[in-house]
């Protein structure tokens, strides 16, 4: 059983749906407050979505510089996996954790509605249980959800399959090379602009959002059953 | 010593889309300012700020600038000093 600390910030909104889809996956899910400089053994960390500081100045902007973050940058620089949804995406792209920025949406209204997208990488701690290309429905509930990162950056992004989900059909809100999520280089920190914790069971609709929970869970579980295997193989040398 | 009135003017990066400032534009349109040309939207921030001069004032705003007031992916800004 992993163990998932949900960070909560004054304004966060998505953090009880958040700690409820990662239980539901089988983890160990709890909450840690944003002034609390510990996080408490976790092997995952997730920023949820919400309205930090109201989104004054920028949306993350000072949600970015509580005491927690300090403990959340030592954990994604020692290779742990940290996953911000929405508001969470927007303070780890604020925290410089991910690469660019997320603006007003392009057409301005806040949008509150299911979008599709596109699995384009497989490769992180919360898609591994995907398949490459995968097509997804997800809620998105955003003002500010239009990531922007240079001509040169995004070519960067696409080339090293960073570029974790796409929007299809539609981009709802202007976002470069419509990306809807993407990781860091090393690939353990992960921002997604959609909400798939509000896709985890049939009752919600679908449960397209779930495989993000029960992949960092086994990801953990084969992290484990590896220490163990070396564990018994130095034990026979013995 | 002394008191400085430092303004801080926040602006979208050119090269990106201001939604806001194209739906001011087209409102201004509308009340028939035809003469208006592109329109952005941007933020001024007024800050009192105590140092020993003015460079010391401007250096220590653009540091503020740096670390919280901009984010130097999406926007640019510029710093102008008065004595207070």
């Amino acid at each position: 059983m992993s163990r998932v600390a949900v960070v909560v910030f004054p304004g966060s909104n998505c953090d009880a749906d958040t700690l409820a889809a990662a239980r539901e996956a089988g983890t160990e899910a709890y909450f840690v407050w944003h002034r609390d400089s510990d996080l408490q053994r976790a092997d995952t960390v997730i920023l949820p979505g919400g309205f930090s500081y109201g989104d004054y100045l920028r949306s993350g902007a000072i949600a970015r510089f509580s005491p927690i973050m300090r403990a959340v940058t030592d954990h994604a620089h020692e290779g742990g996996a940290v996953l911000g949804i929405c508001n969470g995406f927007q303070i780890l792209c604020e925290a410089g954790l991910l690469p660019g920025g997320l603006m007003r949406n392009a057409r301005l209204k806040f949008l509150s509605r299911p979008v599709r997208v596109r699995v384009e990488s497989t490769d992180t701690p919360f898609t591994s249980l995907y398949r490459p290309g995968e097509e997804l429905t997800f809620p998105i509930a955003h003002g500010d959800g239009r990531y922007v990162v240079d001509a040169r950056e995004a070519a960067e992004l696409e080339a090293e399959g960073q570029v974790v989900w796409r929007y299809i059909d539609d981009n709802p809100n202007g976002s470069t090379n419509a990306i809807a999520g993407v990781c860091s280089a090393g690939r353990n920190v992960v921002g997604i602009m959609p909400h798939p914790e509000r896709r985890t069971t049939p009752v919600l609709g679908g449960q397209d959002g779930a495989r993000i929970f029960l992949s960092m869970e086994a990801r953990h579980a084969t992290q484990h059953a590896d220490a163990v295997r070396a564990l018994g193989n130095q034990h026979s040398r013995v | 010593m002394a008191a400085f009135r430092v303004e801080v003017r926040v602006m979208p990066r050119a090269a990106l889309l201001d939604p806001q400032g194209q739906a001011v534009e087209h409102a201004l349109h509308a009340l028939g300012f035809a003469e208006v040309g592109t329109v952005r939207v941007g933020k001024h921030l007024v800050l009192q700020v105590t140092a020993a001069n003015r460079d010391e004032a401007r250096a220590r705003a653009r540091s503020m600038c740096d670390r919280l007031l901009a984010n130097p992916v999406t926007e640019e800004f510029d710093v102008a000093v008065e004595s207070a």
